[in-house]
């Protein structure tokens, strides 16, 4: 079998004397749409936290692409190719949509601080050309072109979610983490949500999602993993996993 | 031509812009500094202790006073890696006064008596050209990678930080230059006033410096720039009413923030005047 695309091992966080995520293994192959689901407070946004380096684990190993990176900062992780949306949307609010994209594109492009002094005065330096074409191009993706000027906090609330995974995908990740991306959406937005997921994840990404609507995650994933507690307590393809006794406990309670 | 007077309330509007300028680079970034009058100091003594002390060319001790400032500015910049919003405020302030009472105590430099013999070097020219350069800087900055980054940090730093943007580089670069900024405006205010104390330089100018920026608005570098400028001219228009020159003075800026908290520049304004330029000119 070949490397995993992320390798978890061990992973435990607690906050004070609240065990968060207790010795988690897991597993992410490289190029499928895997999902996990669990309760709440089951400890899946820590997880995600501690994937892009958002906090530190307590024990444990996260391997990416074979390399330990349990280490290192966000951003090195953003570089190397992970990046995420928020459960909460956190978009830019001062920015236009077109800007948040553009600031997605931050790693993978270059200039610093003496850079607006260089170039050619009034016109726009190449890399920013080229750095605003491809920022239209993943808003056409998503459906947002024709938005770029209007201001972030001005979408309405499902757009303000695509543009969470435009911004997202500017970074060029190989694994996308999406933390309950229908969240407060409605069945129409849904239906729209399931079909970006999936173009993006033709597109050759790599898709790791929490989720809390069964029907977007029987549709779309090939692996479930559930949490409980901070443990995995099932793990497998969607239909076998609806029908786990432990999953079904999980959720509506033991008898 | 203008009179002596004119050009010496424009030098110092300059100077107050730069300043203001000074302490919106690293607002920009969600930095706020209260000691900007600490790096404006070190600007100054530098630049007028090598013209005085080694004859150093204006232009010269000019850049000593921009470079110092950064280095400076670099080396506060590192606690407020951890440091945030009054706690921030509070540590520069600190630093500022550290800045004041250091040049107190420092002979070489006057002491309290302060530093004299400074030779006449700043021209109105000096400063619009160090101004045009900064318009130039702010208004491609904002259009760019890094002001894109200053702003994400400003909004949501653990966002920015899941986006890709180192912030201890990005927020380390901003006072860096913050600090440049400043430490040119006290170079080329040294050797405009000709005697410097440090009082010159105390907790009341850095203050003056974050007011000119918030009273003109912090959503865009024009905000900083219009209110230093208002704000520095002020005085003289109020002349007439004498005595009372200072209360009125206060009670108009009151008055100002008490209408419009967000500054005298804000999005709508900045809008109607396509000041942020990069937006109409995408559109267009």
């Amino acid at each position: 079998m070949s490397e995993p695309l992320l390798a978890v091992d061990g992973l435990s966080r607690s906050f004070g004397k609240l065990v968060v995520l207790s010795k988690l293994d897991l597993r992410v192959e490289s190029g499928g749409i895997h999902a996990i689901i669990g309760p709440n407070g089951a400890g899946k946004t820590t997880f995600f936290n501690l994937v892009t380096g958002a906090l530190r684990p307590d024990g444990g190993h996260i391997r990416f692409g074979g390399s330990e990176i349990g280490d290192l900062p966000s951003y090195r992780r953003t570089a190397l190719g992970i990046c995420r949306t928020f459960q909460n949307i956190r978009l830019f609010g001062s920015m236009t949509v077109l800007e948040n994209v553009l600031l997605g594109l931050h790693c993978r492009t270059h200039g610093g601080l003496l850079s607006p002094l260089l170039g050619v005065p009034f016109r726009r330096p190449q890399t920013e050309v080229s750095a605003r074409e491809r920022a239209e191009e993943i808003l056409e993706l998503v459906g947002l072109a024709g938005n770029a000027w209007r201001p972030a906090i001005e979408l309405p609330y499902g757009e303000q979610r695509r543009l969470e995974i435009a911004r997202a995908l500017a970074s060029a990740p190989q694994l996308l983490l999406l933390d309950e991306p229908s969240a407060g959406m409605n069945t129409q937005e849904t239906i729209e949500l399931e079909a970006l997921i999936e173009q993006v994840n033709r597109r050759g990404v790599t898709i790791l999602l929490i989720e809390h609507k069964m029907s977007l995650v029987m549709k779309l994933s090939q692996v479930v993993t559930v949490l409980n507690f901070g443990q995995k307590i099932a793990e497998g393809a969607p239909r076998a996993i609806q029908r786990d006794a432990r999953v079904i406990e999980a959720y509506l309670g033991a008898e | 031509m203008l009179s002596d007077h004119t050009v010496s309330i424009l030098i110092f509007a300059g100077i107050d812009v730069i300043m203001a300028l000074s302490f919106y680079l690293p607002a920009s970034a969600g930095q706020l500094s209260a000691g900007q009058g600490g790096f404006m100091a070190l600007g100054a003594y530098t630049a007028a202790y090598l013209t005085v002390q080694h004859g150093t060319p204006f232009p010269l001790a000019l850049a000593a006073g921009g470079l110092v400032g950064g280095l400076v500015g670099l080396a506060v910049g590192f606690p407020a890696l951890r440091l945030r919003g009054l706690y921030l405020v509070l540590v520069t302030f600190g630093f500022g006064e550290m800045v004041r009472v250091l040049f107190l105590n420092a002979p070489a430099f006057g002491g309290p008596a302060g530093f004299a013999g400074i030779p006449p070097a700043t021209t109105i020219w000096h400063v619009l050209g160090l101004l045009i350069v900064l318009v130039y800087f702010f208004t491609r900055l904002s259009g760019s990678r890094m002001g894109r980054a200053f702003a994400a940090l400003r909004d949501d730093e653990a966002a920015a930080e899941a986006m890709g943007v180192n912030s201890t580089y990005v927020k380390l670069a901003a006072f860096a230059a913050g600090g440049v900024i400043a430490g040119l405006g006290g170079a080329l205010y040294a050797h405009y006033t000709l005697f410097i104390d440090p009082e010159a330089f105390g907790v009341g100018r850095s203050l003056f410096v974050m007011l000119y920026a918030v009273f003109g608005g912090l959503a865009s570098f024009w905000g900083a720039v219009v209110g230093a400028a208002i704000l520095s001219v002020l005085p003289e228009l109020l002349r007439w009413v004498k005595d009372w020159r200072e209360i009125l003075y206060g009670l108009l800026v009151l008055a100002m923030m008490l209408v419009r908290p967000q500054g005298l520049l804000d999005a709508t304004v900045l809008a109607r005047f396509s000041l942020r330029g990069e937006r109409a000119a995408a559109r267009g």
